[in-house]
């Protein structure tokens, strides 16, 4: 039967018009704005020593923290998932705080937690490391973040998976670590690949909470989305745009590499 | 359970603690350190903090923005998921994809395109600033900003759940003479009930607790352009801690609230929806 459901035509206006207006249009002012720079321009503009370290803190403290976050989420959603324990709903529950904390309170909190006079900055301090204001603050906000985009990626494939694959794998003499390294983590690989892929595309733009950890020292903690924000105080949009547009190249391409390699490694398991 | 295919008991009971340390270290410590630095000196200068005029200000806008961002959110939401869901049509993919796109994009990216359009050196910032309308640095690039990070909330909780369910039920009414609006109030509408709710609430927590986006946007104008999130900044920024620290307490409040919501509605809703 074709479909005999009414409003496809009215639906679909309604959400072009709403793509349209709200994310098109203005992503397009993003891509055109910094060619009127020149390509050279452009290139000076991204190629500058401060914007480049700012996008290799940027993007090497969201790999780190995306990278902390792959164990500590595959914990969290494999003992919610297979066991059953007092506390189980609260941990389920908790692990969706950093979704719908403003980001703003989650930088304020954390700030407050690892400086130097905080609950686990000073225990820290002790012990020499520094964590508030460096650019190890900056992968501490980024992981905060992060970590629920794991979690939630892992979990509805771990309660999916099927129990005989392991039970086979026992019977035929398997030890259980042997089990969950060849047949389990395996199985998981996909969904944990793609957390934390969302995990790191994700920190990468962050702002609200790093701002207030990172000390925001030129050079050292200061992270690419704190940069384009000075070039508009300075009105300078055209490069604001530039530092923008490369912040969204860079992702695109390591997300794609990421799906590329992701593929191959589904292939490899089919 | 099958003890052949489970952990030893030892190693269980160890796991949970583990990944309970790690909840109370990661999650519980951050809030228990907010609602401590509000406190410090007690309830009354945390409640003045709040009851400061230009804090009301900052409220009462946040509530404003949201006013605004959400039901537009909610309703393009609906829209694309029935598109989406219930039909075939060339572009599905791409329309998916984009729909998504807010998702990867920088918070202060997604403030700096609303200035590229609007502000003053922006495409259209010459005409508007002629006939003395502002956008940028007023509340309209506040709403623009906060709908454009909110974007694809109720989209994606609605998608999935919508296409799961098909739409056998919904071809039922239409053969039965129903018309379009009647198909989705009496047969999607209770189909989908909690998980709209769920996208609207995540949808709502997210519009009062941007910052990036609307930090970019705001003129930070006290008592006139500043949302919760943004007094709170200024307030850190002057280092009026409590002050800060009681207005994020506020908004702490509300996300708790908001993840309390989305369990019940889960629960309600019978099956795990999709997250943010």
């Amino acid at each position: 039967m074709r479909h005999p459901l009414p409003g496809l035509g009215l639906a679909l206006g309604i959400t072009w018009l709403w793509l349209g207006l709200v994310v098109l249009v203005p992503l397009a002012a993003l891509v055109i704005r910094p060619w009127e720079l020149g390509p050279a321009g452009v290139w000076a503009v991204v190629t500058e020593p401060r914007v480049l370290a700012a996008l290799r803190l940027s993007f090497g403290a969201a790999l780190l923290a995306a990278l902390v976050d792959m164990p500590i989420g595959l914990l969290i959603a494999w003992v919610v998932v297979r066991y059953r324990f007092p506390g189980r709903r609260l941990l389920d529950a908790a692990v969706d705080l950093p979704f719908a904390l403003p980001t703003a309170v989650a930088g304020l909190a954390l700030t407050a937690l690892y400086a130097p006079n905080g609950w686990l900055g000073a225990p820290l301090a002790a012990l020499g490391v520094k964590v508030a204001f460096t650019p190890l603050g900056v992968a501490v906000a980024l992981a905060f973040v992060g970590l629920p985009f794991v979690v939630r990626s892992v979990e509805p494939v771990l309660r999916d998976l099927a129990r005989d694959a392991e039970e086979a794998a026992a019977t035929l003499g398997a030890t259980r670590g042997q089990t969950l390294w060849r047949v389990v983590l395996p199985a998981l690989g996909l969904a944990l690949a793609s957390g934390v892929a969302l995990a790191f595309a994700r920190a990468v733009g962050e702002y609200g909470s790093v701002i207030f950890i990172a000390g925001n020292m030129p050079m050292v903690s200061e992270i690419a989305p704190l940069l384009i924000v000075v070039q508009l105080e300075q009105f300078d949009y055209a490069a604001a745009a530039a530092i923008g547009l490369a912040m969204l190249g860079l992702s695109f391409l390591l997300l794609l590499g990421f799906n590329l390699l992701q593929r191959r490694l589904r292939r490899g398991l089919a | 359970m099958n003890p052949a295919i489970g952990e030893p008991r030892w190693l269980r009971w160890l796991l949970c603690l583990l990944a309970l340390a790690v909840l109370g270290v990661v999650m519980l410590l951050p809030l228990a350190a907010v609602f401590t630095e509000a406190l410090r000196r007690g309830l009354p200068p945390a409640l003045a903090a709040l009851a400061d005029p230009d804090a009301l200000a900052a409220v009462r806008l946040t509530l404003l923005v949201a006013a605004v961002a959400v039901p537009v959110n909610t309703l393009g939401g609906i829209a694309a998921a029935w598109a989406i869901a219930k039909f075939e049509f060339r572009g599905k993919r791409l329309l998916v994809t984009l729909i998504d796109l807010p998702f990867s994009v920088s918070p202060v990216i997604s403030g700096l395109v609303w200035v590229l359009l609007f502000g003053a050196q922006g495409w259209f910032g010459p005409w508007l600033q002629a006939r003395g309308i502002e956008i940028v640095f007023a509340l309209p690039g506040l709403v623009l900003a906060t709908i454009f990070v909110t974007f694809p909330f109720v989209a994606r909780t609605l998608i999935p759940l919508m296409q799961a369910q098909g739409r056998a039920e919904e071809e039922a009414a239409a053969t039965l003479g129903a018309s379009g609006w009647q198909i989705f109030r009496r047969v999607t509408l209770p189909n989908i009930r909690w998980a709209l709710l769920s996208g609207v609430l995540l949808c709502n927590a997210r519009a009062m607790g941007e910052f990036g986006a609307v930090s970019v946007v705001s003129g930070h104008v006290r008592g006139e352009t500043n949302t919760m999130p943004l007094h709170v900044e200024i307030l850190y920024n002057e280092y009026q801690f409590v002050g800060a620290f009681a207005v994020a307490a506020l908004l702490a409040l509300l996300a708790l609230v908001t993840l309390g919501a989305k369990a019940l509605l889960e629960r309600l809703g019978g099956r795990r929806l999709a997250g943010a």
